[in-house]
């Protein structure tokens, strides 16, 4: 325990998201002096706005007329700069162990990379849950998962002098073919056209690599695989021709884009209601002190998933979470319009 | 973010601002295991819009309609196919992230509801997400 609490991150919040709910809880925590890290199992900041509307307008963010999901996701970054919130991305909060007591709480978090925090308070703005790649539904492919089936590469020895059939036509489907044909013993790309929405040098580059017979394209789906213990022998291809095909090959690479799960927030030991956190509308605080859920992700009478309300909660939030942080302080309320004192943290007197 | 649900959206931003009982079609959602489940959809909304507020199983709709996620995959019945026209490319795209994908793939929540599309029969996969 002593070893851990060496190696692990001190911090007085948490932030588990890094969607616009959990951008402006920095700002809003910050304004109370509240030091804030913050962890996204995405490569970057924006939740869903980034991952699913980067494009689309928005267009009830109020004082906004109209903006993009990308757009409000750079503003709010704008805006929480001067705060310097450190964010690890890339990673997801496992495990959520209260080590305080109901007045004094105290936390300490783990994420699938293996870093540790220690958090005087955890704000859960987790939106729809965590983004996770969607696994194609053939038939006992989680027994090959980690072992033969990869989502992700993570070591790129993973495949080295190995078959490795890649299914998708994103960007991710046509990185990886690119990146692990040096490594692989051969590359099979799997795909339903022969029209891939990714960067268009990545196509081309496929391409030549296609006409070189370097790699092999297959136009069709895979249905089924075949090994045993978690190492793979093949997978089997139906062609969009009905010709049904066995791919002999030792890694397989589903690329079919993400969907959202609540993943390891379930086991977290808070009460939940329909896969969503409950909380009270006087602080957002969950069914355990010290824990706030702020956004999409929680629920109470009348609840709007609207960013807007997201917006309302962290302020609020924010108010009950420095009674935790700074016990022995009284807050006063201040406006940043008048303030000299916010003003300053804002860094713009 | 404005992940609503129909309903909420309704209720907010009033969709249906009088004019008239508004147009209703018939649409039968079939589920992976062949149940069928026929429901009144508004002429104007979309055909996801329609199988959410109808609790239609099979239809996850994680984006909300923004054609932003593929969850909303149905498979069109052949005689239908021409009267709901066919995807459009950034439907196609999108539809590159579903699963067992067919010549008579949709997403439906790029689908409106139009009159001519009365009595459509639509089948939903076994998994969406």
């Amino acid at each position: 325990m002593n070893q851990l609490k060496e190696a692990a991150i001190e911090t007085d919040v948490v932030i588990v998201g890094a969607g616009p709910a959990g951008l402006f809880s920095v700002f809003e925590l910050g304004l109370l002096d509240i030091k804030a890290h913050v962890i996204d199992i995405l490569p970057r900041a924006g939740g869903q706005c980034s991952e699913l509307y980067p494009e689309k307008p928005i267009y009830d963010i109020p004082g906004l007329p109209v903006c993009t999901g990308q757009e409000l996701t750079d503003n709010l970054l704008k805006q929480i700069e001067p705060f310097h919130p450190t964010f690890h991305f890339n990673e997801m909060v496992e495990t959520l162990v209260s080590l305080g007591t109901a007045e004094k709480p105290e936390f300490r978090l783990s994420t699938d990379a293996g870093k540790i925090f220690h958090a005087k308070v955890v704000f859960i703005a987790a939106g729809g849950g965590s983004f996770q790649p969607k696994k194609p539904p053939i038939p006992k492919i989680e027994s090959y998962e980690g072992t033969s089936v990869f989502y992700a590469v993570r070591r790129m020895e993973d495949f080295r002098d190995k078959n490795v059939v890649i299914v998708g036509g994103g960007d991710s489907a046509l990185d990886w073919t690119l990146n692990l044909h040096p490594v692989a013993k051969s590359i099979t790309l799997v795909h339903r056209r022969d029209q891939f929405r990714a960067a268009p040098h990545s196509v081309s580059a496929m391409q030549e690599l296609v006409a070189a017979g370097k790699i092999d394209f297959k136009l069709g789906q895979i249905t089924a695989v075949e090994g045993e213990d978690g190492e793979l022998a093949g997978a089997i291809l139906k062609g969009n021709d009905g010709v049904v095909e066995k791919l002999a090959c030792e890694r397989l690479m589903p690329f079919f884009g993400l969907t959202m799960k609540l993943g390891p927030v379930a086991d977290w030991g808070l009460q939940l209601n329909e896969n969503l956190i409950p909380v009270d509308t006087e602080k957002f605080e969950t069914s355990h002190p010290g824990i706030f859920a702020v956004g999409d992700i929680n629920s109470y009478p009348g609840k709007l998933k609207l960013i807007l309300s997201g917006f309302h909660e962290v302020a609020l939030a924010a108010q009950k979470a420095h009674r935790y942080v700074y016990p022995d302080k009284k807050l006063l309320f201040q406006y940043t319009t008048s303030s000299t004192n916010l003003q300053k943290k804002l860094g713009v007197s | 973010m404005a992940k609503m649900s129909f309903e909420d959206a309704a209720t907010r931003y009033g969709a249906e601002p009088g004019g008239g009982a508004p147009t209703k079609v018939k649409i039968t959602f079939v589920d992976s295991q062949g149940q069928a489940r026929s429901v009144e959809g508004e002429v104007g909304s979309t055909v996801m819009e329609t199988a959410r507020r109808n609790d239609i199983p099979e239809i996850a709709a994680e984006c909300g309609g923004a054609c932003a996620c593929a969850t909303c995959h149905v498979y069109v019945d052949e005689k239908w196919a021409e009267k709901t026209g066919k995807a459009s490319q950034m439907e196609e795209d999108m539809l590159d992230f579903a699963f067992d994908v067919k010549p008579n793939s949709r997403l439906c929540c790029q689908i409106t509801v139009r009159p001519e599309l009365d009595g459509l029969v639509l089948t939903t996969p076994a998994q969406q997400g």
